[in-house]
């Protein structure tokens, strides 16, 4: 068992992590809310917290459950975007395609979780496995079934 | 601690989040790092008052690993905490305080050690006491060594002022912080002049 580092590290640590899969999952206006109920509850579970080996996974894996709560709440609507801007992004990432995040929304948990993942954190298999609570087989598989529905919807 | 390099829209929700974790009462240790004329200081505190004073020779992030593993790892840097312990050290640092009025927590100490840093807790700005009489103090006279140890381990420094215990006959004797800043809060207190001759 690893010692726990003063949460403080983890925040340090993962917080740009966290934040990129919300903005991906949830949209820009509902990942700060999202993003603190993730650490709040992570914070308030830490002390028990038995392995500290994998706190990133333990980490995105509790985003996911915030953002599918955050979905839920508000019944599924796709993000309303305000304005729509042709800028590029740092990262390649495009953060601006309202189509395509809506598409990212309407996917089913575990394929919207491991697309997320993938494109907006930029995780490989392996820690998408750990997120989700999954093998890395079973990960490949959402990503998969997710990128060939967006397909589809967006062809 | 390296916020600096988070984008603005990060840091708000962090800060959001800091802040309701204090209200949400999810703080077990809460600190800052604070100016002095010696360098930076690590100031930790719990709900019961301040913990942990790390001053600027120590590894401030040995002093956190320490804190998460003997009090709670909930350890979280909150500034707005601390307000209140960084002014009076401001002040102290300035010739203008000459008594810390701060709830502490002693529970980094035990047993005769913990007993020797109360009896240090008592001594009057300005004036020094003999390892002997602390020792006296908490209950054994000939335990001289182990008051020693007990000062090299204060968990909370200068204001538990282990700066004031020195050797019977006036020798500094050691300082956690390094014994030219012993020699300073002497002076600082009055107590060495410029010489630092008592």
């Amino acid at each position: 068992m690893t010692a726990l580092p003063p949460f403080q590290t983890v925040l340090d640590e993962h917080s740009a992590a966290v934040m990129a899969i919300l903005r991906g999952a949830v949209g820009r206006d509902g990942a700060d809310d999202c993003f603190q109920e993730t650490f709040l509850a992570a914070l308030r579970a830490y002390p028990k917290l038995e392995d500290a080996g994998n706190l990133r996974g333990w980490l995105l894996t509790i985003a996911h459950r915030k953002a599918i709560d955050h979905h839920r709440a508000r019944g599924r609507a796709p993000v309303p975007v305000a304005e729509v801007r042709e800028v590029a992004t740092e990262d390649g990432i495009p953060e601006h395609d309202p189509g395509l995040w809506a598409a990212v929304g309407a996917l089913p948990p575990k394929q919207r979780a491991a697309v997320a993942l993938r494109y907006g954190s930029d995780l490989p298999h392996a820690e998408i496995a750990a997120a989700l609570g999954c093998s890395p087989a079973a990960a490949r598989r959402s990503l998969h079934e997710g990128l060939k529905r967006l397909r589809k919807e967006l062809a | 601690m390296t916020t600096a390099t988070k984008r603005p829209t990060e840091l708000t929700a962090i800060d959001d989040f800091r802040m309701r974790a204090a209200t949400e009462g999810l703080l077990d240790v809460a600190y800052t790092t604070a100016d002095s004329p010696f360098g930076p200081l690590l100031l930790a505190r719990t709900e019961r008052g301040l913990v942990r004073v790390g001053l600027p020779n120590q590894d401030a992030d040995e002093l956190l690993a320490d804190l998460a593993e003997r009090v709670s790892p909930r350890v979280l840097e909150a500034p707005a905490e601390l307000d209140e312990v960084r002014r009076e050290f401001d002040l102290y640092f300035a010739g203008n305080l000459d008594h810390f009025d701060l709830p502490l927590d002693w529970r980094l100490s035990s047993g005769f050690r913990q007993r020797v840093l109360r009896a240090i807790n008592r001594i009057p700005y300005g004036q020094t006491r003999s390892y002997t009489e602390m020792a006296r103090k908490a209950g054994n006279e000939r335990a001289v060594r182990a008051a020693g140890t007990a000062c090299g381990s204060n968990p909370i420094p200068l204001v538990v002022p282990c700066h004031r215990v020195l050797r019977t006959g006036g020798a500094l004797g050691g300082y956690g912080g390094g014994l030219p800043m012993k020699e300073a809060l002497l002076e600082l207190e009055g107590v060495l002049d410029a010489k630092g001759s008592a």
